[in-house]
Parts: C-alpha cells; sequence; structure tokens
C-alpha cells in the first residue's frame, strides 16, 4: 500500500512514523504526477494559509480534487482537515483551499496556542473510550449535509468526521503517537475501490 | 481535564511550524503581506533587528498595542520577543495571548546570568542558540523551540551557518560516544545529562530546530534547509528589501522546494535589491548580538 503525505509544510515526519510503525511506507508528495502512484493521501498538521498558498501555486490543488472526485481515500489532521473543508465559519481572510468535503470548519476555534490543550476523550467507532486528544489551536466541524458521518465530538462539537472515503480530524493523533486512527485510515484504503486497476499491489 | 500548556502541546505548535518561514513585522499592513505571502507565523516587533543595530540604544519588548493590532489582523500564530531573563516582559507576552514567545538576543539582555524560567509558562518559547550545549541549556529551562542565533540584522548568514554546523557537529559527536563518556560530555557541553543521553539515543534535538539571523534570500534560505534546519526566522531580509511581497512568497516557495535547484532558479528572478549586508568580521565586538546570552 502507497500512503503519500503532502509535504509543503507541517508535521510530516510525525505522521511518517507512525505509518513506518504500522509497515506502510511513507511517500512524501510536493508534485502532482506524485499523486498518481498513492492509494491514499494524508493531509498534515501545519498552517492553512501557507500550504494552501503553496497548493494553489503549484497546481496541487486541481491534482488532489480530482483524486478526490475519482474516490481517493483522504485524511486531513487539522490543517488538513481546514483545507479540506468547503465551507468557513467567520474566518475573517479570504484563503485558497481544496475544497472537497461537506463540512464547515472553525479556525481556531478553541483560541490561540495559550488555549491548545491535551485531553482524553472517547471515539466509538475505534472502540476506543480515552483516545489521546491533542488540540493545538485546533478547529471544529460542522457537518454541511446528511452524507457527512459524525464519528467523535469533544466538548459536543465534531471533531472526527468521515465522508465517504474522506476523513477529517480536528486534533493530532501523530503528535500524540497514538496509532489507532492511522490504522483506521489505512482499513478505510483497503476497504476503497481506488484506484481500481492498480489495486493494492506493492 | 484538559491539561493547558503541557510540554506536547508547547512543542506540539513548533511541530506544526516545521517547513515554515516566520516573518519579521513592525506594522499590521507588514503582517498581512506576510500572511498572504505564505508565511507560518509573525514576529511583532517595534523595529527589525537592522533598525536595532542602527538606532542602538536599548532594545525592549514591543508596545503591546502593536502586538494586540498585529493580532488583530493574522490569523496564522504570533509571537514576540521579550529580552534575555526578562521574566516580567514574558509574563506581559502572555497575558496578551500571543502564540510563542522569544527569548531574544537581538532585545537588549535584561539578565547577565539567568534566562527565564520557562517551565512556568503556558505559552511555549523558542530561544537562540550558537552550538549544541547551549541549545540543551535552553531546553533545559523549558524552550520548546530552538533556532540558531546567526547574526541579526546583518543581511549575512555566514553565522547562522556557523551555528547550525556547530549543533550537528555536536548531534553527531554524541551519536557515536559509548554510553560511559555521555556525562564527561555533558559537563563539556555545559548540558543537562538527561537530554545529553537522550539526544545520544535519538540521534537529533528534541525540539523543532529552526534557522535564524542574516537571512536574505530564497538560496539563503533553501542553504539552510539543506543543512538540516527544520524552517527559517526571516527578520529585516524581507522588509529591508526593494519588494517584500515578492521577496517573501519567494522565501516562502525556497523552504518548500528547497531540494530543487531548478524550481530554486525560477523562485529567485527578479526579486530587486536584497537587504544591504553587512560583514560580520568587520563589526565590532561590542555590536555583536549573537554573544549575548550563554
Amino acid at each position: 500500500m502507497k500512503i503519500g503525505i503532502v509535504s509543503f509544510q507541517g508535521d510530516v515526519a510525525e505522521h511518517a512514523e507512525i505509518l513506518k510503525l504500522l509497515d506502510v511506507q511513507p511517500i512524501k508528495v510536493k508534485y502532482p504526477y506524485e499523486l498518481e502512484v498513492l492509494n491514499g493521501l494524508i493531509i498534515p498538521g501545519g498552517e492553512s494559509t501557507t500550504v494552501g498558498f503553496l497548493l494553489k501555486e503549484s497546481g496541487m490543488d486541481k491534482a488532489i480534487q480530482k483524486r478526490a472526485h475519482e474516490g481517493m481515500p483522504i485524511w486531513g489532521t487539522c490543517m488538513g482537515a481546514i483545507l479540506m473543508a468547503k465551507k468557513f465559519i467567520d474566518n475573517p481572510i479570504e484563503q485558497p483551499t481544496l475544497g472537497i468535503m461537506n463540512i464547515k470548519v472553525k479556525r481556531n476555534a478553541y483560541g490561540t496556542q495559550r488555549e491548545s490543550f491535551e485531553e482524553e476523550f472517547p471515539i466509538p467507532i475505534l472502540k476506543c473510550n480515552s483516545f489521546p486528544g491533542v488540540f493545538i489551536r485546533a478547529p471544529w466541524f460542522e457537518p454541511d449535509g446528511t452524507s457527512v458521518e459524525v464519528l467523535a465530538e469533544y466538548q459536543g462539537k465534531p471533531v472526527l468526521v468521515k465522508e465517504g472515503y474522506m476523513l477529517a480530524s480536528s486534533f493530532h493523533p501523530e503528535i500524540a503517537g497514538e496509532s489507532f486512527l492511522h490504522k483506521y485510515f489505512l482499513d478505510m484504503v483497503r476497504s476503497s475501490k481506488y484506484p481500481g486497476v492498480r489495486g493494492l499491489s506493492n | 481535564m484538559a491539561k493547558e500548556g503541557t510540554v506536547l502541546v508547547k512543542r506540539g505548535l513548533a511541530q506544526m511550524l516545521k517547513g515554515g518561514v516566520i516573518m519579521d513585522v513592525t506594522t499590521p499592513e507588514q503582517a498581512k503581506i506576510a500572511e498572504d505571502a505564505g508565511a507560518v507565523s509573525v514576529m511583532a516587533l517595534e523595529r527589525v533587528p537592522a533598525d536595532i543595530r542602527k538606532e542602538g540604544g536599548v532594545a525592549r519588548m514591543a508596545d503591546p498595542s502593536i502586538i494586540q493590532k498585529i493580532m488583530e489582523v493574522v490569523t496564522i500564530p504570533v509571537m514576540a520577543k521579550c529580552r534575555i531573563g526578562h521574566f516580567v516582559e514574558a509574563q506581559i507576552l502572555e497575558s496578551l495571548g500571543i502564540d510563542f514567545i522569544d527569548e531574544s538576543e537581538v532585545l537588549t539582555p535584561a539578565d547577565e546570568h539567568f534566562h527565564v524560567n520557562k517551565h512556568l509558562f503556558k505559552i511555549p518559547f523558542v530561544c537562540g542558540c550558537r552550538d549544541l550545549g547551549e541549545a540543551l541549556r535552553r531546553i533545559g529551562e523549558g524552550a520548546a523551540m530552538i533556532r540558531t542565533k546567526g547574526e541579526a540584522g546583518t543581511g549575512n548568514v555566514v553565522e547562522a551557518v556557523r551555528h547550525i554546523r556547530a549543533v550537528q557537529d555536536g548531534i553527531k559527536k554524541l551519536t557515536v560516544l559509548p554510553e560511559e563518556e555521555w556525562m564527561t560530555e555533558a559537563k563539556n557541553l555545559g548540558a543537562p545529562y538527561e537530554l545529553v543521553k537522550q539526544v545520544a539515543q535519538e540521534k537529533r534535538l528534541p525540539v523543532v530546530n529552526f534557522a535564524a539571523g542574516g537571512i536574505a534570500t530564497p538560496a539563503d534560505a533553501a542553504l539552510m534547509m539543506q543543512l538540516g534546519c527544520d524552517g527559517v526566522f526571516v527578520g529585516s531580509g524581507i522588509f529591508k528589501s526593494s519588494d517584500p511581497a515578492k521577496r517573501a512568497k519567494a522565501i516562502v516557495q525556497a523552504v518548500a522546494y528547497y531540494d530543487n535547484p531548478k524550481k530554486l532558479a525560477e523562485i529567485s528572478k527578479g526579486l530587486g535589491d536584497s537587504m544591504p549586508g553587512l560583514d560580520v568580521r568587520k563589526l565590532p565586538e561590542e555590536e555583536l548580538l549573537a554573544v549575548r546570552g550563554w
């Protein structure tokens, strides 16, 4: 299985470490052609304005949108989730995004870094009662349509949502060093029909 | 209970900044230009280092109203500088709700013996270093991020190169030392034994390490990345150049494509004049900033 990590900026290495622990070779991607060999894609944590600019400038935005449309499994953590959302809630600025998931996202929803926090919370779909949540200038989401499933909430706000083969989390399992959610994403990739002809041979 | 200000959360924000450019800004307009150009964070200042150098006098924490105005116009993390050892300036900055404090040698030190006890704060600190020992001393005091000191306000990358090489050499040396030599090396480095042991075992610093001090061009930024830095601070290099918006974008792209010379060539075209530089060897001893702190 080949899992790419969008590698312009952010906590790329942390995701790569967890994938390696799960015996998956991570592939760092910055150029559109590199998407061709992938079975799934992770968009890591980082700054959404920075990576949004670099995605647009490089044409990676259109290339990822095309793959998303074809059903490539994509998971965004924090920044990645912000870029995947189609709408913002009260965003004070205009910023380039991917806009591939029917969710609304509230950036910096808990405040500045001073209000960033860690706390364990349940993720029922992982059969986990105490997932180590690390929330760093984190967003939360609102589903925008019935195709979005809320997989976990924290204090009544969705923080893990899924639509088809797209997954968005507002917290950072890669910073916590917890691999459960990565395993869940890899299962999503295995169960998807994408990329059809190439299958999962490697 | 939600735990705020933990080591994981503080170091975590620095991890989110990796592969990015942090830009010095003195006005909300500059902060906006920096955000639009793709900066991962801005450093709110009253004067950029080149002006501090030129004007002299005691350089202090910026006026809180300037910092707040900058916080109002951008959505990216905002950093600000306090003087070395000035823990009250740090308390004031924390109360403003900024995202990161730089305990910086660019400002005039308030204490020539002791740095701020950074464990006491909920928001993370970044500190400058010239070698591995200095990096580990600052981490021991609670720094969540390290940067090279370089020589700020010179537009000359030579000192930043010297410092990152010194840090890397220190790490390389530790990784080949037999375990019985770690304590002596801790003594030689003037660094906490537990951190020396951790670096020897993990073969890297326990926190993110950026380059700072003299970066003026996309090529400078890419050089620091190829030398193993996690990202760069650009101080005077952007807003002292002839076309700041264009240069800011170019440096952001250079850090993203640091390993692609063809792309770097494209990025480096037609940027106008860089900031005028200074030969660090011709600076009198009392004007050097990197020697502040220990």
